[in-house]
């Protein structure tokens, strides 16, 4: 086993846990630019379209596929108050759970969860994302880094969730 | 209340003063009786969009669809003829398919088991002894729509059997088509793999009007011009040129209530207008397509394909948008305050893969749910449905930009805009 390899094998569940569960308290308070600093620097973040959740965003239109050019960006938008999708913000709560190790190909984890996230709106019911993050984890540094998300939307289409308009 | 505040309208939704006003009810964005008088005059009698050709590749596929409110089966029959079937058995109603897409060999009822071809005929009738002897297969089979047409493999159905041509009533939208065919070497373009369905809580109008309008940019996408000022594209009009854009576009009639935007792009294509956001390696690629386009098309014609950014509205709910990328997506009310878009990306067939990714990734700088500037199009259309809560007493939208201009109008103006209320209000209010 090469090292990279073995450091990778090394890393447990409650680590990756520990990883989601504060990424997921960033995400709910908006600290976006600390979320950033989670993120690989070649990091890319997928939301596959409803119909198609295992296509490739090469040759499949996607909800969202940024590499992390255009994921600074977003983020910048979204800090931005006439970014009018999220303005004022939403409120998020995210509930992550079912995590696992799913496999490790050299120095990269892959690594599943389940997401619940309710976004309130002021006088609109809540909107519930359902689904799951399938990602894959790489140590940078002695830290674990996110390199690729994909959150998988469990509706059949957005329909009454309508914009992903904010971090899924 | 003056004239200004009561419309003036003797009744009517879509009032206008040649060369001085032109003002819409907000009621025709509220009214269920409105939205009934619409579904009669307008979604049984118009032309509206089904499906593409290319969705439909191999004999036997289908896409089920709502379309014009009705449950339809956009079938290519197993004999390789394209249909539109109605998704209602014979028997007593239920839907025969009940999956979003694939390959069938024919059509099962669950209720009660009736068995239908891919062309719509009924095959088989579980114990069809107990029917009487007038009782004939021969005619009980899915009910077609009444007509189903295409223009350049966009396939349209009209509930109305006496409806004139599909090509009559695109007039010169059919010209705007082309220029989106035409960025394919062989003239065949597809609907790439991937739907975009997302509902958004305001009048299916509303996104006409949108679509179309390129007054909002500043105000309602100043974060999508950020990115694209962060990635070096100029997005500053000449100084002194009056404009709100780069460019000066146009706003025009087609005829029939088709309406476009047509403007000198300054925010890059993939057909085939580079710009710094596709990265230095593209360069020699989209210098490779524009020299395909000049040698197939002539100049003139190439830069018009290429140079511009058009946005279409094939009237009553269809847009076509050959900007950033090309889109090509259909609504539907679902009531009066709320809509369903269905939304996708249209290519050439013989793009590569590389030129297949740029384009895709193009689209998302701007387009779609989780684009940099539909979901705020999303929040200004519903911002707009909120408002109109006071309907009785903000009674009226003033579309009077640039109506007194002798020249014509500019894509910032409302000229199309009122094109498309002008035949709304034909259609919707000629008998009321
Ligand atoms: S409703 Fe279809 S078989 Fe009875
Ligand atoms: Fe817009």
């Amino acid at each position: 086993m090469s090292a990279p390899r073995a450091a990778a094998a090394a890393v447990s569940r409650a680590q990756v846990e520990d990883l989601f569960y504060r990424e997921a308290d960033l995400l709910d308070r908006w600290q976006l630019d600390e979320w950033l600093g989670m993120l690989g620097e070649d990091a890319v973040y997928l939301v596959p379209p409803n119909d198609k959740p295992d296509a490739d965003p090469r040759s499949t239109l996607f909800t969202i596929a940024d590499d992390i050019v255009r994921l600074r960006e977003r983020v910048i938008r979204l800090k931005d108050p006439n970014c009018h999708a999220e303005f004022p913000p939403s409120r998020t709560r995210r509930v992550i759970g079912n995590v696992r190790i799913t496999g490790v190909e050299d120095a990269t984890i892959c690594a599943a969860a389940n997401f619940i996230v309710y976004r309130f709106r002021r006088d609109t019911s809540p909107y519930v994302f359902v689904g799951q993050y399938r990602n894959r984890l790489r140590r940078a540094g002695g830290e674990l880094k996110i390199v690729e998300r994909r959150a998988i939307l469990d509706a059949e289409e957005l329909g009454a969730l309508g914009s992903v308009s904010f971090i899924l | 209340m003056n004239e200004r505040h009561n419309g003036g309208g003797n009744g009517r939704l879509v009032v206008e003063v040649p060369k001085t006003r032109f003002a819409v009810s907000r009621e025709a964005f509220v009214s269920g009786a409105v939205m009934r008088r619409e579904q009669d005059a307008i979604f049984d009698h118009c032309w509206i969009y089904v499906g593409h050709a290319s969705e439909l590749r191999n004999p036997g596929d289908f896409k089920t669809r709502q379309v014009a409110g009705r449950p339809v089966i956009f079938v290519r029959d197993r004999q390789g003829s394209v249909r539109a079937l109605i998704n209602s058995c014979r028997h007593r109603g239920a839907t025969v398919c009940r999956e979003r897409e694939g390959n069938a060999r024919g059509f099962n009822c669950l209720y009660h088991g009736w068995s239908y071809n891919t062309d719509g005929s009924l095959r088989g009738v579980p114990g069809e002894d107990a029917y009487p002897p007038g009782f004939d297969k021969a005619d009980m089979g899915l009910r077609a729509v009444a007509r189903l047409e295409h223009y350049r493999d966009f396939y349209f159905v009209n509930f109305d059997a006496r409806a004139e041509a599909l090509e009559t009533y695109l007039a010169d939208a059919k010209d705007y088509i082309d220029l989106v065919v035409d960025q394919s070497p062989s003239g065949r373009m597809e609907i790439i793999s991937g739907t975009q369905e997302y509902d958004i809580r305001a009048n299916w109008k509303l996104l006409v009007e949108n679509s179309v309008d390129d007054y909002h940019l500043l105000a309602t996408h100043s974060t999508w011009l950020n990115y694209m000022r962060n990635s070096g594209v100029n997005v500053t009009p000449p100084k002194g040129s009056g404009l709100l854009l780069p460019t000066k576009g146009q706003g025009r009639d087609l005829g029939n209530g088709h309406l476009t935007t047509d403007n000198p792009n300054f925010r890059g294509r993939p057909v085939a207008k580079w710009i710094s956001v596709y990265g230095e390696e593209a360069k020699a690629d989209i210098a490779a397509i524009r020299a395909e386009l000049v040698a197939r098309l002539g100049e003139a014609r190439a830069s018009r394909v290429a140079d511009t950014n058009r946005n279409l509205v094939i009237f009553p709910n269809l847009v076509i948008a050959d900007g950033s990328s090309v889109t090509v997506r259909h609504f539907y009310p679902l009531g009066p305050d709320h809509m369903r878009v269905v939304a996708w990306a249209l290519g050439p067939v013989e793009e590569t893969e590389a030129q297949r990714a740029r384009r895709l990734h193009a689209f998302l700088t701007f387009y779609g749910p989780g684009g940099f500037a539909t979901p705020d199009d999303v929040a200004a259309l519903e911002a707009v449905q909120q408002g109109y809560a006071a309907w009785r007493e903000v009674g009226w939208n003033d579309l009077s930009r640039g109506i007194a201009r002798n020249d014509d109008q500019l894509n910032s103006d409302e000229g199309h805009l009122r094109v498309f209320w002008r035949r709304w209000s034909e259609l919707v209010e000629a008998h009321a």
